[in-house]
């Protein structure tokens, strides 16, 4: 990932925003500079919850170049408390049924990769099963 | 020390990460008696941070439930210093990563500083000062450490992971502890090093007791007392710098304070030192039971070597506070216990190749 | 699309499937290309060539005209690469429909080219990452089955389908490879197989997912005036692309795609079929999971169907409606940018009566189904055998 390309999105990556179209008032992630359901170029940025509930999963076992040292880890498709879904990494799951669908998750502040020993780390929100 | 105006805590916040290795565990694997090591140490285990975990993450929970708190916007933030001695980068600041996953700035001053142990007391230092001249409304001074020890050595047995955050501001009744003065006493005292490339510290073994910890720890304390005119039985609670669960005890019956009031605050039997979040971590458990009108003394230690000492008072706005946030025992009581080594794994001491961490 | 008439099929060729360690992108090319360009008599104009991943794992962009100056099986023309993650090959046929159609061209050629034996698992892994969302799904670890993954959790929890009536779909898929000689995996396998395999990406295990191979596959289309006592003759009688959102997040449902769903619609509207009418269909199973939503989306049964379709015996070559008798993109393979032209290729060949024992008998109408990304772009093309 080049440098310009990981900074471009830091700010949906570090805060999870998405954007609101003030046109149909629809809230959408990830940020885009037009509305994906209207069109229109009248939008805001907008922070989105930090709480969910997952809605699919799986735990990965054959990974991409990278993510080895997680193995296994969950992705999941996660509904927020605003109805907005994300699709995220799992971190910290420590119950020995793992993850269910409608598990409820709160987003934290992680390292996602990193470009080798010399480049640069991405940070990046994972979701964490809550209690 | 006083600040011009007075300045208060707002908010304080810690992260201890669920990863728990037990001193018997270290032991195990280096032929050492663990009892030897528990008794000597009082310490249990450590906290380790994850693979996706390092001190720039576990700052931004701290600060996230610092933050909380304190309920202050983040545009209003206009300081942030991450004080480690395990920051992820050698060059390129920890600070401007917690500011933008806050939403703090651009209009900050945003710092990483270096201290050793009291990297996080050396960034309230300055919150303290920018906040009591009027240059910033609120300053927000974090310390988090990954501290690693070399394998088999016996720092190894305490090297923790963890993070504290304070929010700091303008003095007032509704915030959740005022200030009454600081000061910070350093000498270059060589008791542990780590030169650049080297993975891991050096240490003087025994030259890290008396010379450093001990002649800083009361130096500070004792000049503080003497400035603010008090005694050791006018504190509630007291907290030292805390690398393994026996100096804090020792220190404060050199210095006259009793051991209950140690008691809140020391947290290394249980999760080990985690170097620049250490005292302050302590200082955050004590905030998270601390009554209105009662007084603490905060004292750090940093090698090579200084203390900052700090007296405060509680005040009314800490019990509307407290629950708006996680409290230190209810990470420290979220264990997960690994072996070594998961432990080296997660802490980089397998490499994996090609880019893989 | 309705200008002019309905392009016809005059060659066809394709490569075996597997680790091709002595041929190159090039060289495959030119062993599929050559078996369309002689048995169709005539040069191509122009050149629809699909390919995903070439770029990233061979170093080489540029890759239709690079292929086709390596091949040197016609005279250099205008080539095209045409790309859409999985469905490229589909894509790449959407094209030369289109050019020969509007009369811009008389004949084209329609190939699909992909090596992915070459390089360690991760990369190969990597690069298929890429079918989607860079930004916010592989940044996130995502590895394209744990994707598809999501969908196989959310369709067998929303219509009670047990995992074994998944698994019997990777069963048929080998036992319909035994018999072709194009197949990558010709072994056959049981049940119990494919649910002790290796899991990849939970609840997706190593035998729900086709393999990573190396192939070719080319299929020259031209106007039916140039088809001069061509008999069966084979018609591309319409196709149709559905589309939906990149990243699964974004997706209306997790438990059916609807991109396929607008694919097929489209094209049997243009060819002027139903699903009923069909004696062949192509479905991309790249996992398990797909073949049961594939034949519900495109209409052969109803949602949540699908699965059952395939445990009741239906989609056997003797069945209601034979689904990939050739083994399908499990058995027979998943060289990815070729794919699509491979599901094309079976089709002609079933409807011209040439697939040998995986002949499906009196084939009259057939289809073919080819989707990108893990929902997200869909091509359907509708051949039949001109009377």
């Amino acid at each position: 990932m080049t440098v310009p390309k990981y900074w471009r999105k830091i700010d949906a990556h570090y805060r999870l925003e998405g954007i609101r179209c003030k046109s149909c008032g629809k809230i959408s992630y990830p940020p885009r500079s037009s509305c994906p359901y209207c069109h229109s170029k009248d939008v805001e940025v907008v922070k989105l919850p930090e709480r969910g509930k997952v809605v699919s999963f799986s735990l990965l076992r054959s990974p991409p170049k990278g993510f080895e040292g997680y193995v296994p880890y969950y992705v999941a498709v996660i509904e927020l408390e605003n109805g907005v879904r994300v699709f995220g990494m799992l971190t910290d799951v420590f119950s020995p049924d793992g993850v269910k669908e409608g598990t409820p998750v709160e987003a934290v502040f992680r390292k996602i990769s990193e470009d080798g020993d010399e480049g640069l780390i991405h940070y990046g929100v994972k979701f964490r099963p809550i209690g | 020390m006083k600040p011009k105006n007075g300045v208060s805590v707002y908010g304080w916040g810690s992260y201890v990460p669920p990863y728990r290795l037990t001193v018997a565990e270290v032991s195990r694997v280096w032929g050492r008696d663990p009892k030897q090591y528990e008794d000597e140490l009082n310490v249990k285990e450590k906290a380790v941070a994850g693979p996706d975990e390092d001190s720039a993450t576990m700052a931004v929970e701290a600060a996230k439930n610092a933050l909380a708190r304190a309920s202050v916007q983040p545009s209003e933030v206009g300081a942030v210093y991450v004080g480690s001695e395990s920051p992820p980068y050698a060059v390129k600041p920890t600070a401007t990563t917690v500011a933008e996953a806050l939403g703090i700035g651009p209009l900050s001053l945003a710092a990483d500083l270096e201290f050793a142990c009291k990297a996080g007391t050396e960034g309230l230092q300055a919150a303290i000062g920018l906040v009591g001249s009027g240059m910033v409304k609120y300053g927000l001074a974090i310390g988090s450490d990954t501290a690693q020890g070399g394998p088999g050595d016996h720092l190894e047995y305490t090297a923790a992971s963890g993070a504290t955050a304070l929010v700091i501001g303008p003095s007032s009744p509704d915030a959740a502890a005022s200030l009454e003065g600081s000061v910070s006493f350093v000498s270059d005292t060589p008791d542990f090093w780590r030169r650049y490339g080297a993975k891991y510290p050096s240490h003087g073994e025994g030259f890290t007791g008396e010379p450093a910890y001990f002649k800083h720890v009361e130096g500070a304390t004792r000049a503080l007392l003497e400035e603010l005119g008090l005694k050791p039985s006018d504190f509630d609670y007291v907290v030292f710098h805390q690398p393994n669960g026996r100096y804090p005890l020792t220190a404060a019956r050199d210095l006259g304070f009793s051991p209950s009031a140690l008691k809140v605050g020391l947290l290394s039997p249980l999760i080990g030192n985690t170097y620049a979040a250490a005292s302050i971590t302590g200082f955050s458990a004590v905030l998270d039971v601390a009554k209105p009108g009662q007084r603490v003394l905060l004292t750090s230690f940093g090698s090579g070597a200084g203390s900052d000492s700090f007296s405060f008072v509680v005040t009314d706005g800490i019990e509307a506070r407290r629950p708006k946030a996680k409290f230190v025992m209810d990470y420290v009581k979220k264990r997960v216990e690994i072996d070594y080594a998961l432990y080296l794994k997660y802490r980089g001491g397998i490499t994996l190749g090609g880019g893989a961490k | 699309m309705s200008a002019g008439e309905n392009p016809v099929v005059l060659g066809t060729g394709l490569t075996k499937i597997g680790r091709r360690w002595e041929d190159s992108l090039s060289d495959l090319f030119a062993e599929a290309a050559r078996q369309a360009v002689e048995e169709a008599g005539i040069n191509p104009q122009a050149l629809f060539l699909g390919n995903m991943s070439a770029g990233v794992l061979d170093s080489q962009e540029h890759l239709a005209l690079s292929v086709e100056d390596g091949a040197s099986v016609f005279p250099l023309v205008p080539a095209f690469k045409v790309e859409s993650a999985c469905s490229s090959g589909g894509s790449a046929l959407v094209a030369g429909y289109m050019a020969v159609k509007s009369g811009v061209y008389d004949a084209v050629l329609v190939a699909g080219v992909e090596k992915l034996s070459e390089e360690p698992s991760d990369a190969v892994t990597s690069a298929l990452a890429m079918a989607a969302d860079s930004d916010f799904e592989a940044y996130y670890g995502a590895s394209f089955t744990s994707l598809n993954a999501l969908l196989m959790r959310s369709y067998m929890r929303d219509y009670d389908v047990p995992r074994s009536w998944l698994s019997e779909i990777a069963v048929l898929m080998h036992k319909n490879a035994l018999d072709n000689p194009y197949a990558q995996l010709r072994k056959a396998i049981k049940v119990e197989d494919v649910e002790n395999s290796r899991l990849i990406a939970d609840p997706i295990r190593l035998l729900d997912c086709a393999p990573t191979g190396d192939g070719a596959a080319a299929l020259l289309l031209a106007k039916p005036e140039l088809a001069k006592g061509v008999d069966p003759l084979v018609e591309l009688s319409g196709v149709g692309v559905g589309v939906d959102t990149i990243a699964v997040n974004g997706r209306s449902s997790l438990s059916d795609v609807p991109a396929t769903a607008r694919a097929a619609k489209a094209a049997f509207s243009a060819a002027g079929v139903d699903p009923k009418d069909l004696d062949v269909l192509e479905v991309h199973d790249a996992f398990t999971i797909m073949a049961a939503l594939a034949v519900e989306d495109i209409g052969v049964v109803p949602k949540g169907q699908g699965a059952k379709f395939f445990h009741e015996g239906s989609a056997e070559r003797d069945g209601e409606l034979a689904v990939n008798p050739e083994g399908g993109l499990k058995a027979r393979g998943h060289p990815v940018g070729a794919t699509g032209v491979y599901g094309a290729v079976e089709v002609v060949r079933q409807l011209q009566g040439k697939s040998g024992k995986m002949q499906v008998p009196n084939a009259e109408v057939g289809a073919f189904h080819n989707l990108g990304g893990s929902g997200s772009h869909a091509v359907v093309g509708v051949f039949k055998r001109r009377k």
